[in-house]
């Protein structure tokens, strides 16, 4: 058992049920009054026993330099990588030859947030973030544009490292 | 019409209306209750969104129930579809108009209206709407019409799940009113009555029926978690095996109504719990006999207590014991609780003749406290028995390492 299952040993000739049963009684009675661990979502994102992890890969970030443009350089390895194909790309060349892209478009209901994207892109580009609330009234707004996936401000996942596996 | 038909019915009517309106209500909280202490012993909150701490989340549930589409499934038989919930609710919310829930008020009026005529009432007024001399009789009557609604639910549903739902329903509370009537014998024979007055004033003078009567409590209780279809005994909505059995097909408020017949059928066994075998609205010590508006409040704030308690009970005992399987149930029903009723109910006989013919003289409290010892033996070798002599089994014998089952998996690891 290389995950480390508990195995129960269940003395079943031995055991009182009467003695169970109220064993078991006793036992519901007492967390009656323990503390509850209940988060309250809306109002409580994260508690002194649960944050987020900063490996959480959710909703897309496309990082931006200084002048407010997007590091995309339309190299076209992503949407190459996307196992689900939810990446649209057309590249675009301005006159002094620099590629940018035309269209990028993630769609966020095909996603599947393996964090590829962000592995492959040389530039580093687009991003997974640390981010899950994201609902919307109609479905094509979950398709996410360029600018959209610019404006995001929440923060970027960080990717499993393999030279450092447990992020020491 | 004289004067005082009219006052008594008058009264009727009022007191009708408030304990109908009472019972509702306590089911809708109930509801609440329910899902908070589940969610205590979970270590959750419970519903808190609606009102403060979600004090208004049976309004919320019922207005949500009311809401909702009603859907009638294919080739369902639609009389008896909608026939059903009201079948079991209406004897779910007869029981409880029986049961004295407080000491009897004296109530004396005597005025007239216009065109009605003259109203007269003098002399105590039992807080239960009809104050019969049948008493359990009838609430165990009413509480086997319960199961026609359940298996009209189960049949008329046009649905696999529901019909084996229902048939279990039937199945299980038929053979359980079995046990159910054979444990309130005793009850009959230390009372000689069966009317809820007599009952409890027998208690009051005595012990309560819990002392001299333990094992028809547990029976009783046992058989009233059966009859209620609560866990461990709730196969007919066993949810693994029947998706929600018998009210599968059942949406908004007709399933509401199910809902409601569930919790008023645990509200009414909890109270002839208490008013059998815990002194109905009685206090031991004689304080609570000075009669008047004072004594009335004060029994019924003890009757809703000890009421409370055993709901408490139902809903503890569901959050932490896991269900029985079907042969189990069946075989407990018939195999074990029918023979120890019908045993209990020779040995109670005779314990109360020998008392009777041997203590002529003392006082019910004597005489009873005497059955109460002859019964301690009787308690111990039930329990062991249906232990299979574990109940007592050495703390070494319990303490001994178990046969490793799994041993050579462990060591592979």
């Amino acid at each position: 058992m290389t995950i480390g299952v508990k195995v129960l040993k269940r003395p079943e000739a031995e055991v009182s049920y009467v003695r169970a049963a109220l064993k078991g009684m006793g036992l519901t009675f007492r967390k009656l009054f323990e503390p509850k661990v209940t988060m309250e979502y809306p109002e409580a994102k994260s508690t002194t026993d649960y944050t987020i992890s900063p490996r959480w890969r959710g909703t897309h970030r496309m990082l931006t330099d200084e002048q407010g443009r997007s590091k995309c350089v339309a190299c076209g390895l992503c949407p190459q990588i996307c196992p689900a194909n939810c990446i649209k790309l057309v590249p675009g060349e301005d006159e002094e030859g620099n590629r940018y892209p035309l269209i990028y478009e993630i769609d966020e209901f095909r996603c599947i947030f393996c964090g590829y994207c962000q592995e492959v892109c040389p530039e580093e580009a687009i991003h997974v973030g640390v981010h899950f609330e994201n609902s919307e009234y109609s479905r094509d707004r979950f398709v996410y544009d360029l600018e959209r996936l610019s404006s995001q401000t929440h923060s970027v996942s960080t990717l499993w490292d393999p030279t450092d596996p447990k992020g020491e | 019409m004289t004067p005082e038909m009219k006052g008594f019915l008058l009264l009727t009517v009022v007191k009708l209306l408030a304990i109908f309106t009472i019972t509702l209500i306590s089911v809708a909280y109930l509801t609440l209750v329910e899902r908070k202490v589940c969610a205590w012993m979970q270590y959750r909150l419970g519903p808190n969104r609606v009102g403060p701490n979600g004090w208004f989340q049976p309004l919320a549930d019922g207005l949500k129930n009311i809401l909702k589409e009603e859907t009638f499934p294919a080739d369902s038989n639609k009389i008896l579809f909608v026939l059903a919930p009201a079948l079991s609710l209406i004897p779910a919310t007869m029981m409880s108009l029986v049961l004295p829930w407080a000491a009897p008020l004296p109530v004396d009026f005597d005025f007239s209206l216009p065109l009605i005529g003259r109203f007269v009432h003098h002399g105590l007024m039992p807080i239960a709407v009809a104050d019969l001399p049948i008493g359990f009789l009838f609430v165990i009557a009413f509480g086997s019409m319960g199961v026609y609604g359940i298996a009209l639910a189960g049949w008329s549903s046009n649905n696999k799940y529901s019909l084996l739902g229902g048939l279990r329903a039937s199945a299980q509370m038929v053979s359980y009113e079995v046990a159910m009537s054979l444990s309130l014998i005793p009850v009959v024979l230390i009372t000689g009555n069966v009317s809820f007055h007599e009952i409890i004033a027998r208690q009051q003078a005595g012990l309560w029926f819990v002392l001299p009567l333990f094992l028809s409590f547990f029976m009783f209780m046992v058989s009233a978690f059966a009859e209620t279809n609560r866990v461990p005994f709730d196969l007919p909505e066993a949810e693994s095996e029947l998706v929600a059995g018998y009210h599968t097909e059942y949406s908004a408020m007709k399933f509401s109504l199910f809902f409601i017949a569930e919790y008023a059928n645990m509200i009414t066994a909890s109270a002839m719990m208490v008013v059998l075998f815990f002194g109905g609205w009685d206090l031991p010590g004689h304080w609570d006999e000075a009669g008047g508006l004072l004594q009335t409040l004060a029994t019924g704030v003890v009757m809703f207590l000890k009421t409370f308690f055993f709901l408490f009970v139902f809903i503890w005992v569901r959050w932490t014991l896991p269900r029985f399987r079907y042969d189990q149930l069946m075989s407990l029903g018939w195999k074990v609780l029918m023979p120890i009723g019908l045993a209990y109910v020779m040995l109670v006989g005779l314990g109360i003749y020998g008392v009777d013919t041997l203590l002529s003289g003392s006082s019910p409290t004597v005489k009873m406290g005497v059955l109460f010892l002859l019964n301690l033996p009787l308690m111990f070798l039930v329990f062991l028995v249906l232990d299979r002599g574990r109940l007592v089994s050495g703390s070494a014998a319990r303490r001994a390492p178990a046969p490793r089952v799994n041993a050579g998996v462990e060591e592979a690891a």
